[in-house]
Protein backbone atom coordinates (compact mmCIF):
# COMPACT_ATOMS: atom_id res chain seq x y z
CA UNK A 1 0.00 0.00 0.00
CA UNK A 2 1.33 3.40 -1.02
CA UNK A 3 1.86 6.23 1.39
CA UNK A 4 2.24 9.89 0.50
CA UNK A 5 3.58 13.09 2.03
CA UNK A 6 3.68 16.71 0.89
CA UNK A 7 6.21 19.12 2.40
CA UNK A 8 7.12 22.76 1.86
CA UNK A 9 10.66 23.44 0.62
CA UNK A 10 12.39 24.12 3.93
CA UNK A 11 15.18 21.99 5.33
CA UNK A 12 13.37 22.01 8.67
CA UNK A 13 11.01 19.42 7.13
CA UNK A 14 13.79 16.87 6.54
CA UNK A 15 13.07 15.31 9.93
CA UNK A 16 9.43 14.85 8.90
CA UNK A 17 10.55 13.15 5.67
CA UNK A 18 12.83 10.74 7.54
CA UNK A 19 10.11 9.91 10.07
CA UNK A 20 7.67 9.30 7.20
CA UNK A 21 10.02 6.79 5.54
CA UNK A 22 10.95 5.12 8.84
CA UNK A 23 7.32 4.75 9.85
CA UNK A 24 6.43 3.27 6.48
CA UNK A 25 9.24 0.69 6.66
CA UNK A 26 8.83 -0.23 10.32
CA UNK A 27 7.22 -3.57 11.22
CA UNK A 28 8.31 -5.08 7.90
CA UNK A 29 11.10 -7.28 9.30
CA UNK A 30 13.83 -5.14 7.75
CA UNK A 31 17.23 -4.67 9.38
CA UNK A 32 17.82 -1.24 10.94
CA UNK A 33 20.79 -0.64 8.61
CA UNK A 34 18.63 -1.33 5.52
CA UNK A 35 15.91 1.03 6.74
CA UNK A 36 18.49 3.72 7.45
CA UNK A 37 19.91 3.36 3.93
CA UNK A 38 16.53 4.07 2.35
CA UNK A 39 15.88 6.93 4.78
CA UNK A 40 19.27 8.40 3.87
CA UNK A 41 18.73 8.13 0.10
CA UNK A 42 15.35 9.87 0.31
CA UNK A 43 16.70 12.53 2.70
CA UNK A 44 19.57 13.33 0.32
CA UNK A 45 17.33 13.73 -2.73
CA UNK A 46 14.78 15.80 -0.81
CA UNK A 47 17.54 18.03 0.64
CA UNK A 48 18.89 18.60 -2.87
CA UNK A 49 15.45 19.53 -4.19
CA UNK A 50 14.86 21.89 -1.26
CA UNK A 51 18.25 23.60 -1.31
CA UNK A 52 19.50 23.44 -4.90
CA UNK A 53 16.32 23.31 -6.99
CA UNK A 54 14.08 25.58 -4.90
CA UNK A 55 16.50 27.78 -2.96
CA UNK A 56 14.61 26.92 0.25
CA UNK A 57 11.51 28.75 -0.97
CA UNK A 58 8.79 27.64 1.46
CA UNK A 59 6.12 28.56 -1.07
CA UNK A 60 7.26 25.61 -3.18
CA UNK A 61 6.50 22.04 -2.23
CA UNK A 62 7.53 18.45 -2.86
CA UNK A 63 5.32 15.38 -3.11
CA UNK A 64 6.66 12.04 -1.91
CA UNK A 65 5.19 8.61 -2.56
CA UNK A 66 6.56 5.38 -1.17
CA UNK A 67 5.48 1.86 -2.01
CA UNK A 68 6.85 -1.49 -0.92
CA UNK A 69 5.36 -4.62 -2.38
CA UNK A 70 6.93 -8.04 -2.86
CA UNK A 71 10.14 -6.59 -1.38
CA UNK A 72 10.39 -4.07 -4.24
CA UNK A 73 10.64 -0.55 -2.89
CA UNK A 74 9.70 2.40 -5.07
CA UNK A 75 9.96 6.02 -4.00
CA UNK A 76 8.89 8.97 -6.10
CA UNK A 77 9.82 12.53 -5.20
CA UNK A 78 8.13 15.15 -7.35
CA UNK A 79 9.29 18.75 -7.28
CA UNK A 80 6.44 21.14 -7.94
CA UNK A 81 8.80 24.04 -8.61
CA UNK A 82 9.49 25.15 -12.17
CA UNK A 83 13.28 24.73 -12.09
CA UNK A 84 14.40 21.61 -13.90
CA UNK A 85 16.90 19.89 -11.63
CA UNK A 86 18.82 16.96 -13.07
CA UNK A 87 21.89 16.35 -10.89
CA UNK A 88 24.93 14.52 -12.13
CA UNK A 89 26.00 11.53 -10.11
CA UNK A 90 29.49 11.76 -8.65
CA UNK A 91 30.18 8.05 -8.60
CA UNK A 92 33.73 8.11 -7.35
CA UNK A 93 34.62 11.34 -5.60
CA UNK A 94 38.23 11.70 -4.47
CA UNK A 95 37.60 12.08 -0.75
CA UNK A 96 41.27 12.74 0.01
CA UNK A 97 40.96 15.72 -2.31
CA UNK A 98 37.73 16.80 -0.59
CA UNK A 99 39.59 16.70 2.75
CA UNK A 100 42.50 18.75 1.37
CA UNK A 101 40.06 21.31 -0.03
CA UNK A 102 37.92 21.38 3.13
CA UNK A 103 34.95 20.68 0.92
CA UNK A 104 31.54 20.29 2.58
CA UNK A 105 29.31 19.12 -0.25
CA UNK A 106 29.32 16.87 -3.29
CA UNK A 107 28.77 13.47 -1.69
CA UNK A 108 24.98 13.31 -1.47
CA UNK A 109 24.20 11.93 -4.90
CA UNK A 110 27.13 9.52 -4.66
CA UNK A 111 25.52 8.11 -1.54
CA UNK A 112 22.11 7.88 -3.22
CA UNK A 113 23.56 6.01 -6.20
CA UNK A 114 25.42 3.58 -3.97
CA UNK A 115 22.43 3.00 -1.68
CA UNK A 116 19.70 2.41 -4.25
CA UNK A 117 19.47 -0.09 -7.12
CA UNK A 118 18.11 2.52 -9.52
CA UNK A 119 18.10 6.32 -9.44
CA UNK A 120 16.33 8.28 -12.17
CA UNK A 121 15.64 11.98 -12.56
CA UNK A 122 13.25 12.98 -15.33
CA UNK A 123 10.99 15.84 -16.30
CA UNK A 124 7.22 15.89 -16.22
CA UNK A 125 6.04 19.10 -17.85
CA UNK A 126 7.91 21.92 -16.13
CA UNK A 127 8.71 19.83 -13.09
CA UNK A 128 11.41 17.38 -12.06
CA UNK A 129 10.68 13.95 -10.67
CA UNK A 130 13.09 11.54 -9.00
CA UNK A 131 12.38 7.85 -8.89
CA UNK A 132 14.33 5.58 -6.55
CA UNK A 133 14.00 1.82 -6.43
CA UNK A 134 15.61 -0.97 -4.46
CA UNK A 135 15.04 -4.65 -3.83
CA UNK A 136 14.91 -5.19 -0.09
CA UNK A 137 15.96 -8.77 0.67
CA UNK B 1 20.79 17.85 17.29
CA UNK B 2 22.62 18.69 20.48
CA UNK B 3 26.39 19.00 20.82
CA UNK B 4 27.86 18.96 24.32
CA UNK B 5 31.55 19.81 24.77
CA UNK B 6 33.46 18.25 27.65
CA UNK B 7 37.01 19.63 27.91
CA UNK B 8 39.78 18.02 29.95
CA UNK B 9 43.48 18.90 30.02
CA UNK B 10 44.42 18.19 26.42
CA UNK B 11 41.29 16.52 25.11
CA UNK B 12 37.93 17.84 24.03
CA UNK B 13 35.11 15.30 23.97
CA UNK B 14 32.06 16.20 21.90
CA UNK B 15 28.88 14.30 22.68
CA UNK B 16 26.53 14.24 19.71
CA UNK B 17 22.87 13.64 20.46
CA UNK B 18 20.24 13.36 17.73
CA UNK B 19 20.19 13.45 13.95
CA UNK B 20 22.85 15.23 11.93
CA UNK B 21 21.37 16.42 8.62
CA UNK B 22 21.33 19.43 6.29
CA UNK B 23 19.23 21.29 8.84
CA UNK B 24 21.25 20.59 11.98
CA UNK B 25 24.82 20.38 10.58
CA UNK B 26 25.36 24.07 11.33
CA UNK B 27 25.32 23.31 15.07
CA UNK B 28 28.28 20.95 14.72
CA UNK B 29 30.03 23.19 12.21
CA UNK B 30 29.90 26.10 14.67
CA UNK B 31 31.46 23.93 17.39
CA UNK B 32 34.26 22.60 15.17
CA UNK B 33 35.02 26.05 13.75
CA UNK B 34 35.86 27.56 17.12
CA UNK B 35 39.52 28.69 16.98
CA UNK B 36 40.40 27.35 20.47
CA UNK B 37 39.50 23.79 19.44
CA UNK B 38 42.98 23.68 17.88
CA UNK B 39 44.52 24.10 21.35
CA UNK B 40 43.58 20.51 22.18
CA UNK B 41 45.72 17.49 21.27
CA UNK B 42 42.65 15.37 20.60
CA UNK B 43 39.01 15.87 19.77
CA UNK B 44 37.01 12.76 20.64
CA UNK B 45 33.54 12.48 19.15
CA UNK B 46 31.17 10.33 21.20
CA UNK B 47 28.60 9.02 18.72
CA UNK B 48 26.58 6.84 21.13
CA UNK B 49 23.51 9.05 20.78
CA UNK B 50 24.09 10.03 17.15
CA UNK B 51 21.19 8.21 15.52
CA UNK B 52 21.54 9.51 11.96
CA UNK B 53 24.07 11.21 9.70
CA UNK B 54 23.61 12.50 6.14
CA UNK B 55 26.18 13.78 3.66
CA UNK B 56 25.76 17.26 5.18
CA UNK B 57 26.94 15.92 8.55
CA UNK B 58 29.82 14.01 6.98
CA UNK B 59 30.72 17.16 5.06
CA UNK B 60 31.16 19.11 8.28
CA UNK B 61 33.76 16.63 9.54
CA UNK B 62 35.50 16.48 6.15
CA UNK B 63 35.65 20.26 5.89
CA UNK B 64 37.53 20.57 9.20
CA UNK B 65 39.76 17.51 8.97
CA UNK B 66 42.67 19.12 7.11
CA UNK B 67 42.64 22.09 9.52
CA UNK B 68 42.82 19.67 12.44
CA UNK B 69 45.62 17.66 10.81
CA UNK B 70 47.61 20.83 10.08
CA UNK B 71 47.37 21.77 13.77
CA UNK B 72 48.25 18.21 14.92
CA UNK B 73 44.84 17.73 16.50
CA UNK B 74 43.66 14.14 16.26
CA UNK B 75 39.97 13.60 15.51
CA UNK B 76 38.67 10.27 16.84
CA UNK B 77 35.14 8.88 16.65
CA UNK B 78 33.89 6.26 19.09
CA UNK B 79 30.68 4.53 20.27
CA UNK B 80 29.29 4.69 16.74
CA UNK B 81 26.01 2.90 16.05
CA UNK B 82 26.17 0.30 13.27
CA UNK B 83 23.75 2.18 10.99
CA UNK B 84 25.84 5.37 11.31
CA UNK B 85 29.14 3.54 10.77
CA UNK B 86 27.57 2.01 7.65
CA UNK B 87 27.23 5.49 6.12
CA UNK B 88 30.96 6.19 6.67
CA UNK B 89 31.72 2.77 5.14
CA UNK B 90 29.62 3.32 2.02
CA UNK B 91 31.71 6.36 1.13
CA UNK B 92 35.00 4.82 2.28
CA UNK B 93 35.42 7.41 5.02
CA UNK B 94 36.11 4.68 7.59
CA UNK B 95 39.53 4.33 5.91
CA UNK B 96 40.27 8.06 6.09
CA UNK B 97 39.05 8.82 9.60
CA UNK B 98 39.86 7.25 12.95
CA UNK B 99 36.83 5.34 14.20
CA UNK B 100 37.21 3.05 17.22
CA UNK B 101 34.64 1.08 19.22
CA UNK B 102 35.09 2.42 22.75
CA UNK B 103 36.03 5.49 24.79
CA UNK B 104 39.07 3.65 26.15
CA UNK B 105 40.35 3.00 22.63
CA UNK B 106 39.59 6.58 21.63
CA UNK B 107 41.67 7.88 24.51
CA UNK B 108 44.52 5.56 23.52
CA UNK B 109 44.34 6.37 19.81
Amino acid sequence: MKSALRIACSRIHLQQVRDFVRNYLSNRQLPEVAINQVVLAVDEVVANFIIHANGEDENQFLDLEIDLSERELNVQIADNGDTIYLPEAHQNPDLRDYIRQGRKGGMGMTLVNRLMDKVEFFTRGNHTVCHLSKHLA
Amino acid sequence: MKVTAQPTADTLTLLLDGELDASSAIVLDTELAKPDILDYRKVLVDCAKLSYISSAGLGVFISHLQRFQDANVKLVFFNMQEKVFNVFEILGLDALMTIVPTATEAEAA
